[in-house]
Formats: C-alpha cells, sequence, structure tokens
C-alpha cells in the first residue's frame, strides 16, 4: 500500500497490547513524548483473550494519573484495528498527531527547556 | 492477607511538600500482592511525583527500595545503610500501617509518611479486588458459624443473628450486601448443623480496641528490650 503517515510517530513493538505496563505509559511522558497511543487488536479479537481490553483499562488509569500530575490525560488514546487495516492505522496516525499538536508539546518538556535557557541565561521562546 | 490502597494523589504531594530528597519504601509481602505498595508500585509513585515536582518548578530528589517486610527488623535492617548514606529529608513508605509504623520507629529523626491507607484483611476474589473477610476482633466465631465471619460480613458485626433486617437473604442497607447471618444459616443448613445457630455467642468483648501483644506460646519477650 505504501501508504505515508507523520514521521514523528515512533512505532514501540510489543508482543500483545496487554504487554503495555502503566510504567511504560508514564515514563514515554517523563522522558518527553507529547502524546502515546496504543494501537490494539479489535475488540474480541485478542488471541490472548483480553490482552487489548488490559491495554484498555491501563490506558483509562494512566489518563487519570497524568491529570493528576499536571499533564492533560487525553494525551494518550487507545484505537483497535485488525492487521489487515493500513489505511486505518494511517488514519488514526494522522488523528493522533493533530490532536497532540492541537495540544501543544508536553508540558514536562516546556519545564525543562524553560529552566535549562533560565540557567543558561538564553531567552526562551 | 493485609490489603491497602494509595492514598490520592494530592494528599502525597502535600505530605511532601518542601521536602528535597525523598526515599520510598515499598513493602515486598502484603500489600505488593494486593497491587497497593510493592516495587512496581513504588516505581509508579515515585515516577508521578517526579514529574509533578518538576512541572511545579520544585524538582524532588525521591528514590525507591523494596524490602521483603517492613514489619520484620531484619528486613529493616538493609535499609540503615542506604538512609544513613542518603541523607534523606523524608522517608515515604508504602507498606501497611504496621510497617510505616516500625519504619517510623528505626528512624525516629527523619519525618515518614505513609503513601498507602490500610484497609483490612481481605481474600484475593480476583485480580486486583479484595473482599474484606477478617477484623481481628481476638473472638473468633467461625467455628459456629460455617466459616462465615458475622463481625465482618454482618452490616452490624451481631455475633448472634439474624436481625429483622434480614431481607430475602439481603441486608437491609443494600440489596448487594448479603445478609451474613442468612448465609451462615444456609451454611449450616447445608452441613446438617442448624443447632450451632440456636447457641448464644458471649457479647463481643471489643479486645480490638485496646493495643494488644501477642506471645506465642513457648516464647517470652526478650528482656531489656528497646521499643
Amino acid at each position: 500500500m505504501r501508504l505515508n503517515y507523520p514521521t514523528n510517530v515512533k512505532i514501540v513493538r510489543v508482543p500483545c497490547t496487554g504487554k503495555v505496563d502503566v510504567m511504560f505509559l508514564l515514563r514515554c511522558f517523563q522522558e518527553g513524548a507529547d502524546g502515546v497511543y496504543c494501537v490494539g487488536c479489535l475488540e474480541g479479537n485478542c488471541h490472548y483473550s483480553q490482552g487489548n481490553l488490559r491495554c484498555r483499562e491501563r490506558v483509562g488509569h494512566i489518563r487519570e494519573l497524568l491529570e493528576e500530575i499536571g499533564i492533560e490525560g487525553d494525551r494518550v488514546r487507545m484505537y483497535n484495528l485488525s492487521s489487515g487495516e493500513g489505511p486505518t492505522f494511517q488514519k488514526y496516525a494522522k488523528e493522533m498527531t493533530e490532536h497532540i499538536t492541537s495540544l501543544g508539546p508536553n508540558p514536562l518538556k516546556d519545564r525543562s527547556k524553560k529552566a535549562q535557557c533560565l540557567r543558561e541565561g538564553v531567552n526562551y521562546v | 492477607m493485609i490489603v491497602a490502597k494509595r492514598k490520592p494523589f494530592a494528599e502525597i504531594k502535600a505530605m511532601l511538600k518542601g521536602y528535597k530528597k525523598v526515599l520510598n519504601v515499598g513493602c515486598g509481602t502484603c500489600v505488593s500482592v494486593c497491587l497497593a505498595g510493592g516495587e512496581r508500585e513504588v516505581a509508579i509513585l515515585n515516577t508521578e511525583i517526579e514529574m509533578t515536582r518538576k512541572l511545579d518548578g520544585e524538582p524532588i530528589e525521591i528514590q525507591g527500595h523494596t524490602i521483603e517486610r517492613q514489619c520484620d527488623r531484619e528486613y529493616l535492617a538493609e535499609l540503615d545503610s542506604l538512609i544513613e548514606e542518603g541523607k534523606f529529608d523524608a522517608l515515604m513508605s508504602m507498606a501497611c500501617g504496621v510497617g510505616i509504623q516500625f519504619l517510623a520507629e528505626r528512624y525516629p529523626l527523619i519525618p515518614t509518611f505513609p503513601a498507602v491507607d490500610t484497609t483490612g484483611l481481605a481474600v484475593n476474589q480476583a485480580v486486583g479486588w479484595y473482599e474484606e473477610r477478617c477484623r481481628s476482633c481476638s473472638q473468633c466465631v467461625l467455628g459456629m458459624t460455617g466459616g462465615i465471619c458475622p463481625v465482618t460480613m454482618c452490616a452490624k458485626g451481631l455475633y448472634n443473628g439474624p436481625c429483622g433486617g434480614t431481607n430475602k437473604g439481603n441486608c437491609e442497607i443494600s440489596s448487594e450486601q448479603p445478609c451474613a447471618w442468612f448465609k451462615i444459616y444456609e451454611r449450616l443448613k447445608g452441613q446438617n448443623r442448624l443447632d450451632s445457630i440456636k447457641m448464644i455467642n458471649v457479647a463481643r468483648g471489643w479486645n480490638d480496641q485496646t493495643p494488644r501483644n501477642l506471645v506465642q506460646p513457648g516464647y517470652k519477650r526478650p528482656e531489656n528490650m528497646n521499643r
């Protein structure tokens, strides 16, 4: 199909979305990611029975954690598709990128950049 | 096992306000099994605290260390060198109330804060779901109640029941709360032991309202032991 999707999307492969741990997602934000989305198989189609459902629960949980921390919870989303749906994958990648662009950069990254600029006496833009 | 749940994040954040170097101590036994205060939960909480303090412009250095049991001096001892070298402003414990107190007692000069609320003694119904089954009342009547605890399960904690509020198998407080004494009746009936329900249990002694010490037979309290 050779479909294009935004280049800023970095794919981290996991054997099943059930492998995605709350800590994985938190660490992404700690390291400066602006947004994270998990793409699992269609609900009801999990090879391991409920891996994608577990991931959905965890995504819901981390949204609450992020809100508590002071970061928009909507920076994390869960999508579902089957492995044969290339165009849907492309659509979700574009949708998420546009959504995160509208939210702006990770406030944590912003904060560290601002602190660095202040330390170095450089104007922060 | 003893179960606990994490305190609201805002409360934890408020407790740590002003402290710049903190050690968060997890416990590898009960709270680890009930997904409240083990190694994984320590890592999550520390990351959250680090991130929120960075956002607030008040960075914190927070370390995590999980020991086997915080209710045992033997395991607490491994923290001595870490705490001595770390020069921490404050300690945070993710153990149950017992562990938190033992940690605070061992390092009396360092403020120690709880990160969890201890909720009771419970069974594991499913992953992440714990149901209270014992109030440690020191007066067990399970032998007469078919193995169902009326102190925990009955809304009134009646040692003799049921009361007039039993309603088609449920308690008057909620249609989702089974009546403990109805269940006891059913259980005893199934065992052909209904005469047990007619026996009068002595009134509750409220032994759990005063500090209790337990020394098992064959053991004695060491003399001259600092507590």
